[in-house]
């Protein structure tokens, strides 16, 4: 469980890039922080692993508080995906960069090995065990990045920016492994831009503003409402606006899944037929 | 990181920044040549102190505090040095002016990084840049030479990105032996440096695309041409070097310890 109470964060310059945030993420929950550039998301996230420390307020993870403990213990349960993998790979290989956090936190030789082999295996990476990491095309590296993350099985996984320069195909395969992430009682948090991303995955959504909350709940309410989307310049989810300009005949308005349109929409139709609808 | 953050131009409304770069530089070069030609403190201190006025008249003192504070570590290790050289060479004693001369070359190190945070607190790299090709720089040096200068605040944040992206992977840069520490930085210093090549490559391509080189005789926006102040920043500059000169050869400068003996 990460609490964040009324956390409030200045840069050394002087900018004031959190101006007293409050947030309790349950373990096992998935949140997606979203907002402008210069909302304040990343620094926020940066707090959960002791990155940045609140100059007021606290956070505590698991009932720790940051300040106490170093950024290598929380990491050890918290885990960092940074949005450019080439801000961290530096091995030979890529079996190498993965298991460098392992050694980082003492596991023995024999898990080491295990883990790799487990964790490429995950993110379909083993052919390329061997490669070296800059060899590989930008959404692999990003694959890289995240198992080298994985590898040590954190409690909670914190993704920066993860579908920027992916593909469509790719944006699914993440959001499917983090379906699978939920099913084994992960936290997940992802911040992000990507308003349809996250209309597809339909986490608990918290928007930012200038380093306060400005909304907080279900994806359903918060990205079907256009007047605190527009303050944050995000435009709605297209299925949103499909539902919008449909709820003059009588559809829900608050729909952003592809799934959960599809059931409304063969509802609808059952009830009455289309074309006395429209 | 504070080193580089004292080096860092802002833009500030000042005399000092007004003064034409070719004649900031010709001060700092007098200023460097001055700091050669002394070893002893006496001297050191007074070059030390007449450059605080054009820091305060540029008022960037915060920031040249900081770069002052960033070599502190440096310095420390060159006075340790030089007065560790003193005490073994001199059977195992350290006399006070084996002390004085360690002071001094340690500050005249600090004199060097003084004037040149100055040089590059108060002089945008544009203004840099045209200096260097007035001077018959070629274009292409000068313009290697200005974007140099401006990507080193863009690299010290990259550097900052990627110690959190490692820390988050678990790396104790602090921790270790003085060796172990070293190697420490690899997984820091191998992707800053992987993704400044990579940069350098996107930045070549990018003005190669704006017709970069396209044409032999470049013209310029801006010409230099030199004003009142920079006649006065001759002026001094001439006087330093001759008053040095003089000294040099003409005054015995004392030591401290030795006036303190009087």
């Amino acid at each position: 469980m990460i609490v964040a109470e009324d956390v409030h964060f200045s840069y050394p310059n002087k900018v004031e890039a959190l101006k007293g945030v409050s947030l309790t993420i349950k373990t096992g929950e998935f949140v997606a922080i979203m907002g402008q550039n210069g909302a304040g998301k990343s620094t926020f996230v940066k707090h959960f692993n002791g990155l940045l420390k609140p100059t007021l307020g606290k956070i505590i993870v698991d009932g720790v508080e940051t300040t106490k403990t170093s950024v290598a213990a929380l990491a050890r349960n918290i885990g960092f995906v940074f949005q450019n993998p080439d801000h961290q790979l530096f091995s030979e290989t890529v079996e190498e960069e993965i298991a460098f956090a392992l050694k980082n936190f003492g596991f023995k030789p024999e898990v080491v090995e295990e883990r790799v082999t487990w964790a490429l295996n995950l993110l379909a990476l083993t052919q390329y065990r061997k490669t070296s990491p800059f060899l590989l095309s930008g959404g692999e590296r990003k694959r890289v990045a995240l198992a080298s993350v994985l590898a040590w099985d954190p409690q909670a996984l914190i993704l920066d920016e993860p579908t920027i320069g992916q593909d469509h195909m790719q944006k699914e395969i993440l959001r499917q492994f983090i379906v699978q992430m939920q099913t084994q009682g992960k936290t997940v948090v992802i911040v992000t831009h990507d308003v349809e991303f996250v209309a597809e995955c339909n986490p608990r959504v918290v928007l930012m503003r200038e380093g306060k909350i400005v909304a907080e709940g279900v994806g359903n309410d918060i990205l079907t409402n256009p007047d605190v989307l527009a303050e944050s310049s995000i435009v709605l989810p297209q299925i949103a606006q499909i539902f919008t300009k449909l709820s003059q005949f009588g559809l829900p308005k608050n729909v952003i899944d592809i799934y959960e349109a599809e059931k409304i929409i063969l509802k609808a139709k059952e009830t009455k037929p289309l074309n006395e609808r429209f | 990181m504070s080193v580089f953050d004292g080096l860092r131009f802002r833009k500030v409304n000042s005399p000092i920044h007004n003064i034409d770069a070719r004649v900031k530089f010709a001060y700092v070069i007098a200023i460097f040549v001055v700091a050669i030609i002394f070893y002893q403190i006496i001297p050191l201190l007074f070059l030390f102190f007449l450059q605080i006025p054009f820091v305060l008249l540029a008022r960037v003192q915060r920031q040249w505090l900081r770069s002052l504070r960033g070599a502190a570590f440096l310095a420390a290790f060159i006075f340790i040095v030089n007065a560790g050289t003193d005490y073994f060479t001199s059977g195992y004693t350290l006399t006070a002016a084996n002390v004085e001369s360690a002071a001094g070359l340690t500050l005249r190190f600090v004199v060097l990084i003084e004037s040149f945070s100055i040089f590059f607190l108060t002089t945008s790299p544009d203004h840099l840049g045209l200096a260097l090709e007035e001077s018959r720089v070629p274009y292409e040096f000068a313009f290697a030479f200005t974007t140099a200068v401006r990507f080193v605040p863009v690299l010290a944040e990259e550097a900052q990105t990627i110690m959190d992206a490692q820390k988050a992977r678990g790396l104790e840069l602090e921790k270790g032996s003085f060796l172990k520490k070293i190697r420490n930085y690899i997984p820091v210093l191998i992707p800053l440096i992987v993704s400044a090549i990579r940069r350098s490559l996107e930045l070549a391509e990018a003005m190669e695309s704006r017709a970069w080189g396209a044409t032999k005789k470049r013209t310029n926006l801006y010409v230099l041409k030199l004003h009142k102040g920079d006649y006065a920043l001759i002026a001094i500059t001439i006087g330093i070097l001759v008053g040095a000169v003089y000294v040099h050869f003409y005054v015995p400068i004392q030591t401290i310890v030795h006036l303190l003996q009087r």
